[in-house]
């Protein structure tokens, strides 16, 4: 094995450099450079911040689990986490019962339909706080438009206090929410509703069944793998929303619609407590990994008991 | 008892539905037609809305019972002018898009590389490494905002652009990633080993062969990160202060919004102009677009 090579050794970094792992890593640095710095060390430090009386300006010192035991015993954090819960669950039945119905729709045999898909997928295109702003003003306490069109049917006499009133502004926001969401939710599942194929249903009909029995016994069967993923996806943009509360109410009135994460940036950055919002922020983490791995799991097994994958 | 009512109208509706050629127009219409008008309607009566207060003169604006509130008697571009010569709108616009390009330009370089070592090299853990892409996806920012903020501040760019520019990236680089993967999962083993074997390097591959096979992938992949990054609202809020440096979103909300009194005009021009590149750029890429975020949800 020490016999003298034919040709030159090259050195020890160029022979790495060519290897599958040593070019490998070359390739993967830019993108773990970004993501070690501005997300598993953030990720970490927010851990650690919420250990710490740290404020703007002045480095804080590990106070163990001070910030947490004052949370524990604070009734607004209890507040936002029954808002955000509700808010998540709501929004999400709301997004997933109405999107699924519109990706329906969408599949049947309909004239311009790519131009229908295109134009209902705006919603989701234009930036939330722009499109929040248009809410902001379609709920205005004195002109709303909707108020307006409600009273000249002669259905309310005075005009809704949308954001004013704690129940109106939680049913206002999550209806913005799910007006959001509605398009990824039924753009998703229309995707996936287009990979089952039409012999299927036909046998089934040929068979006698309902369309409703169709519906249910080989339509959601066959697209439940999907669902699994975009209502993932969905429950987490819900529970972690942030724009949208910020823009309409801010949290308000008297808290009722502040969500885990607007709560968080209200101690952390107008009110300088970067230690107690970052408590916060780790607080959401064990509901995120249990709504994940809820959905994840619980959809995925069904799959897998049919044994189709 | 609404069980029991509702039981035997099911099974007529149910016996006319199974054989589709009997479908009758009315039903049809019914069905099909009248629900997804409603849908089109709630879906696009916002944005109708905005354009429609953005060129509505003041006097019209809160004047429901002389005007009606729907239409527009004497348009104006009042607003939009305010918007463009009296405040600093022009350059939040600049800078969103300076800070999109940038963002999205550096995602995509870092991406391809990732995308490519993980699908194509099979470095010893790549399918780990793949996995903790997708996991990093995950991770919202509002979870991430506060340490960022207080990272970017010690780094001293707090309140530049380029706080936003290197931020960004970290949502953007796990969706582009997990994105290409998929893309140059398509494309055929024989087409680089053809090239390995004429004495091409990996990086040759990658420039000559795959990324001109890819170039659907990476306006997909390019376009989805360019609305994310002018979407963005939480890290531009948190980590600009002055006035000049502000995105679209956070400047609307943060400089226009003034007081009680609310310019709904100027602040309805305002959101209308910031959705319009997005909007455009999206109609002329629709395709790419729908595919990049169902594909996402189907791998």
């Amino acid at each position: 094995m020490t016999d003298v090579p034919l040709t030159p050794r090259r050195p020890l970094l160029a022979r790495f450099l060519e290897s599958r792992n040593g070019l490998g890593l070359l390739f993967m640095l830019p993108a773990a450079v970004f993501l070690l710095c501005f997300l598993t060390y953030p990720l970490g430090l927010g851990v650690w911040l919420g250990f710490t009386d740290t404020r703007i300006g002045r480095t804080g010192e590990f106070i163990g689990l001070e910030n947490y035991i004052w949370l524990f015993d604070d009734p607004i954090f209890w507040l936002s986490v029954y808002n955000t819960i509700l808010y998540t669950v709501v929004a999400s039945v709301l997004k997933f019962g109405l999107g699924l119905w519109l990706a329906l729709i969408l599949n049947e045999h309909l004239p311009f339909k790519t131009f229908f898909r295109a134009i209902i997928l705006l919603p989701w295109v234009v930036p939330t706080v722009l499109s929040a702003l248009a809410f902001w003003w379609i709920y205005d306490s004195q002109f709303s438009i909707i108020s307006w069109v409600l009273m000249q049917w002669g259905l309310i006499d005075t005009p809704i206090n949308f954001l004013g009133q704690p129940n109106h502004a939680r049913a206002s926001v999550i209806a913005a929410n799910v007006w959001r969401g509605i398009p990824f939710v039924a753009i998703s599942l229309l995707a996936g509703l287009q990979t089952i194929p039409q012999s299927l249903n036909e046998a089934a009909a040929l068979d006698g069944a309902t369309s409703w029995q169709r519906f249910t016994k080989v339509t959601l069967p066959l697209l439940t793998p999907i669902i699994a993923v975009v209502m993932t996806f969905s429950v987490l943009f819900t529970f972690t929303d942030f724009q949208l509360i910020y823009v309409l109410t801010r949290g308000g009135p008297v808290n009722a619609t502040h969500l885990m994460a607007t709560l968080s940036f209200q101690r952390a950055i107008p009110g300088g407590q970067l230690g107690e919002g970052a408590a916060i922020a780790v607080a959401m983490i064990p509901f995120l990994l249990a709504a994940i791995l809820f959905s994840f799991f619980g959809l995925q097994r069904r799959r897998w008991q049919q044994g189709n994958d | 008892m609404a069980k029991k009512n509702l039981s035997p109208t099911a099974g007529t509706r149910d016996d006319t539905e199974g054989m589709d050629q009997f479908n009758t127009v009315t039903r049809r219409i019914l069905v099909v037609y009248l629900p997804l008008a409603v849908f089109i309607f709630v879906l696009l009566f916002p944005f109708y809305w905005m354009a429609i207060t953005a060129i509505k003169p003041d006097h019209q604006l809160t004047n429901y019972d002389r005007y009606s509130p729907f239409w527009v008697v004497e348009p104006t571009l009042d607003h939009i002018r305010y918007l463009l010569f009296e405040t600093s709108y022009p350059g939040w616009l600049w800078n969103t898009m300076l800070v999109a390009f940038a963002s999205t330009f550096l995602s995509l370089f870092a991406s391809v590389l990732a995308a490519y070592a993980i699908e194509r090299i099979r470095f010893t853990g790549a399918r780990t490494t793949g996995l903790l892409i997708f996991l990093a996806y995950l991770v919202p920012p509002s979870i991430l905002f506060i340490p960022l903020a207080f990272i970017v501040f010690q780094v001293g760019i707090f309140d530049s652009r380029l706080a936003l520019i290197l931020t960004y990236p970290t949502f953007l680089i796990p969706f582009c990633t997990w994105l290409l993967m998929g893309y140059f999962r398509t494309i055929p083993f024989e087409l680089e080993e053809s090239a390995l074997v004429d004495g091409a390097s990996r990086f040759q591959i990658l420039t000559k062969v795959i990324l001109p096979l890819a170039v659907p992938g990476l306006i997909s992949a390019g376009i989805f990160a360019f609305t994310l990054s002018w979407n963005e609202f939480i890290y531009a809020l948190t980590f600009i202060s002055s006035s000049e440096n502000k995105t679209v979103p956070v400047g609307v909300l943060t400089e226009l919004v003034r007081g009680d009194i609310y310019e709904w005009g100027a602040l309805m021009s305002g959101a209308l102009l910031g959705s319009l590149p997005v909007v455009i750029l999206y109609s002329f890429f629709v395709d790419y677009y729908v595919s990049s975020m169902t594909g996402a949800v189907k791998e």
